[in-house]
């Protein structure tokens, strides 16, 4: 016991000694958490539209004022020809050209039908699929509103017609960043405590200081344990100060119990840490132990659910994701902050990270040579 | 010159002699390119959704079927009070509910207007939307079948083309951006904390003091890193090719030839990033939170810059990799000349220009 009092006192002293480590725990979290929300927005808005209008009818102006009054489209340019339009997408100036055309109002009417063009730039998929999504509403509303000039709606609609009314719970504003805040604070505590740890040991292996403390009676696990601790506390520290930034900025409070998110989350460090120091077990340079903790949490990152859902992935992904603690923590600040969920709903993740902590630590131990 | 080749041939040496950091370095691509190509999408497939029967009728019956068999969804569980509905959203497996109400059908028939609810778990708010917008389509095309094709008169028969990538894949999106990120570790990184460890070790005073040029000392140690770079870039382009089916759809030589102009910007900015830090860690610390992380936020690849506040929009045109995303859009998926890019290139020049003067600038030749 006194062995370890010793040896973290040594590792705090290191750790408040250097400013480059200080500024990595206090000023880097909370700047990332300020910016990062702001730029991970994924609202579609602002779709920037061309239209060409050959028609130049009193319809084809109602449509498109209904569509400019949605907020979710700007208005780029006014072009005579489909090939002018389609320079403006070529230049990413605008998204989606509408084509309205040549007597578009006549024949509605005579014909009872009739077309519009449409075309969009798809290469962000997502965008481009919700874009046409809007746009396809706004014009199925205008349909509506011709048709009730056209025919007097009877009481009893002439044949059937299902209404569906939805509504969005947990976010009823669909408010972006309250999905992203929880889950860039998981990851952040991730970067932080992963990081430190894996360059931590792999710096005195370089510098050579770790083969003074492998001729000290120093117990494998003890020298283990000094090198867990203080991350494990600076860990915490991180997650406090993203919860206060999350709440003075962002005016996040848990709907959940932040008790029960602290418990997680000193499981999940243990995992994390595990991490780093397997790595750190694996490398001789500084610059090794950084590209390969950089490679890992890359993919941990990328495929534990921050950007896109797991529930899209293929097969063989999901898989790749349940053997990921990072998808885990990012699942459980969300359900915890955003739903509320409570202990028994998260029991599966916990007993997960668990096993992660405990087989990570575990190799790590055994990986651990006190002579080389 | 033969001077100069030998010392390129040490930076390589050092290079390929550290077995760990290369296989990260020629895996990462690799790696990023099969999880963005496969793993990342924001398709909708077999998602769960979970029914409140209050009707038990032939109508909502066949409505429910039609929603299992739909490639969108499958259903879940029957649930039977809406209390329900609250605690399964907390376990977090699904993530939509339909609500039924009592006496779906014969209102359906004699009033001709039915009404149902769907709740949706919006903690993520696009996934809630999409979820909302396919599972009302499915609905409307159960009230066509009720109605027996009967078309409503005075129909606007929107026509839909999806440009560059009909079938809506996140591949276009990242494979320019998996090559920026790719390109700014290599460069910036590598390079910067291996011009540092020499320092750190003492190393670099032995080159500085040889006869041998600084300037050249600094080019030789720039070479391996381009010629790293460029293999990525091929590696990446072959990978899209033939594994992502994603062809070039510009000129080869042209693409080459802006990867090339973009590696040098970041060879330079490694460079002076070398210059100022004093120990690894630091040069860690400024190329990741420097370079980096505005790669990641700001090139345009995952977060899209038109939502971002001002102020965010304006910093992200100093940022190199903003530009070499777009230059590599144009070509690989529009298929662009030289013409409709130039101006990006030109910016890309001057910020390599500005780069490279500063970091040369920098650059002493003395180490304390």
């Amino acid at each position: 016991m006194k062995t370890i009092i010793y040896l973290l006192q040594k590792e705090f002293r290191q750790i408040f000694r250097d400013k480059s480590i200080m500024a990595i725990i206090l000023v880097v979290p909370v700047m990332q958490l300020i910016i990062l929300p702001l730029a991970a927005n994924y609202e579609v808005r602002n779709i920037n539209l061309s239209i060409v209008d050959h028609d130049h009818s009193s319809y084809s102006r109602q449509l498109i004022s209904k569509i400019t009054a949605s907020g979710y489209f700007r208005l780029r340019d006014y072009s005579n020809s489909y090939q002018e339009a389609f320079k403006s997408i070529e230049s990413d100036r605008s998204d989606l050209i509408l084509e309205i055309p040549y007597g578009f109002e006549k024949t509605l009417v005579s014909e009872s039908e009739d077309k519009l063009f449409i075309a969009v730039n798809a290469i962000n998929g997502a965008k481009a699929n919700l874009g046409g999504a809007y746009l396809n509403n706004i014009i199925r509303q205008y349909n509506m509103d011709v048709r009730l000039q056209w025919i007097t709606p009877p009481r009893i609609n002439p044949m059937p017609i299902v209404t569906v009314s939805s509504s969005n719970w947990f976010n009823p504003y669909l408010n972006y960043r309250l999905f992203m805040v929880p889950g860039i604070l998981a990851f952040l505590v991730t970067m932080v405590g992963g990081y430190l740890c894996a360059l931590n040991i792999v710096r005195e292996k370089e510098i050579g200081t770790i083969e003074q403390i492998n001729v000290t009676p120093i117990k494998k696990h003890h020298f283990i344990l000094g090198k867990l601790i203080p991350f494990w506390i600076i860990g915490l520290v991180v997650f406090t100060l993203g919860m206060l930034v999350s709440y003075l900025v962002y005016g996040i409070v848990p709907a959940g119990s932040l008790l029960l998110l602290y418990g997680f989350i000193a499981v999940y460090l243990l995992a994390v840490l595990g991490f780093g120091l397997l790595i750190s077990t694996f490398c001789e340079t500084q610059q090794q132990a950084m590209f390969i903790a950089f490679f890992f949490v890359m993919i941990f990152i990328l495929m534990g659910g921050l950007f896109t859902s797991i529930d899209s992935m293929p097969g063989w992904g999901k898989a790749i994701a349940s053997l990921n603690p990072v998808s885990y923590m990012i699942d459980v600040m969300r359900m915890v902050v955003l739903k509320g969920s409570g202990f028994a709903d998260i029991s599966g993740h916990l007993l997960k990270v668990v096993c992660f902590a405990v087989v990570l630590n575990g190799w790590a131990i055994l990986n651990y040579r006190k002579t080389s | 010159m033969k001077q100069f080749f030998t010392f390129v041939r040490k930076e390589f040496y050092h290079v390929l002699r550290d077995r760990k950091t290369l296989l990260v370095l020629f895996g990462l691509p690799i790696v990023q390119i099969l999880i963005f190509g496969f793993a990342l999408t924001n398709e909708v497939k077999n998602a769960r959704v979970m029914v409140l029967d209050e009707a038990h009728d032939g109508a909502s019956q066949e409505l429910i079927a039609e929603v299992d068999a739909s490639r969108y969804f499958e259903v879940d569980r029957n649930i039977r009070s809406a209390g329900e509905i609250e605690k399964t959203f907390k376990e977090g497996a699904v993530k939509i509910a339909i609500v039924i109400p009592q006496g779906f059908q014969g209102a359906l028939l004699h009033e001709n207007q039915g009404n149902i609810q769907v709740i949706a778990d919006a903690t993520d708010p696009n996934t809630a939307t999409t979820l909302t917008n396919y599972l009302t389509g499915i609905v409307m095309d159960y009230q066509d079948r009720v109605n027996q094709g009967a078309q409503l008169p005075y129909r606007i028969v929107p026509e839909m083309r999806m440009l560059y990538n009909p079938q809506l894949k996140g591949v276009h999106n990242f494979v320019p951006g998996v090559m920026a990120l790719v390109l700014m570790l290599v460069c910036v990184m590598m390079t910067a904390i291996s011009i540092v460890r020499e320092k750190e070790s003492g190393t670099m005073e032995v080159l500085l003091v040889s006869p041998f040029k600084p300037i050249l000392v600094i080019l030789s140690k720039a070479m391996p890193y381009l010629i790293l770079s460029l293999v990525n870039v091929t590696t990446i382009i072959l990978l899209s090719i033939f594994v992502l089916d994603l062809p070039v759809n510009g000129s080869v030589v042209l693409l080459f030839a802006e990867s090339t102009l973009f590696i040098i910007t970041c060879l330079a900015i490694g460079l002076l990033i070398s210059v100022r830090a004093k120990t690894q860690q630091t040069a860690m610390l400024i190329s990741m939170m420097g370079m980096m992380l505005p790669t990641i936020l700001f090139s345009g690849f995952m977060f899209p810059i038109e939502n971002m506040p001002k102020v965010l929009q304006y910093i992200s045109n100093i940022v190199p990799s903003k530009w070499f995303y777009i230059i590599v859009k144009s070509i690989m998926i529009k298929g662009l000349g030289f013409q409709s890019i130039w101006k990006e290139s030109c910016i890309l020049f001057g910020i390599a220009l500005f780069m490279t003067v500063v970091s040369l600038k920098n650059f002493k030749i003395r180490l304390a």
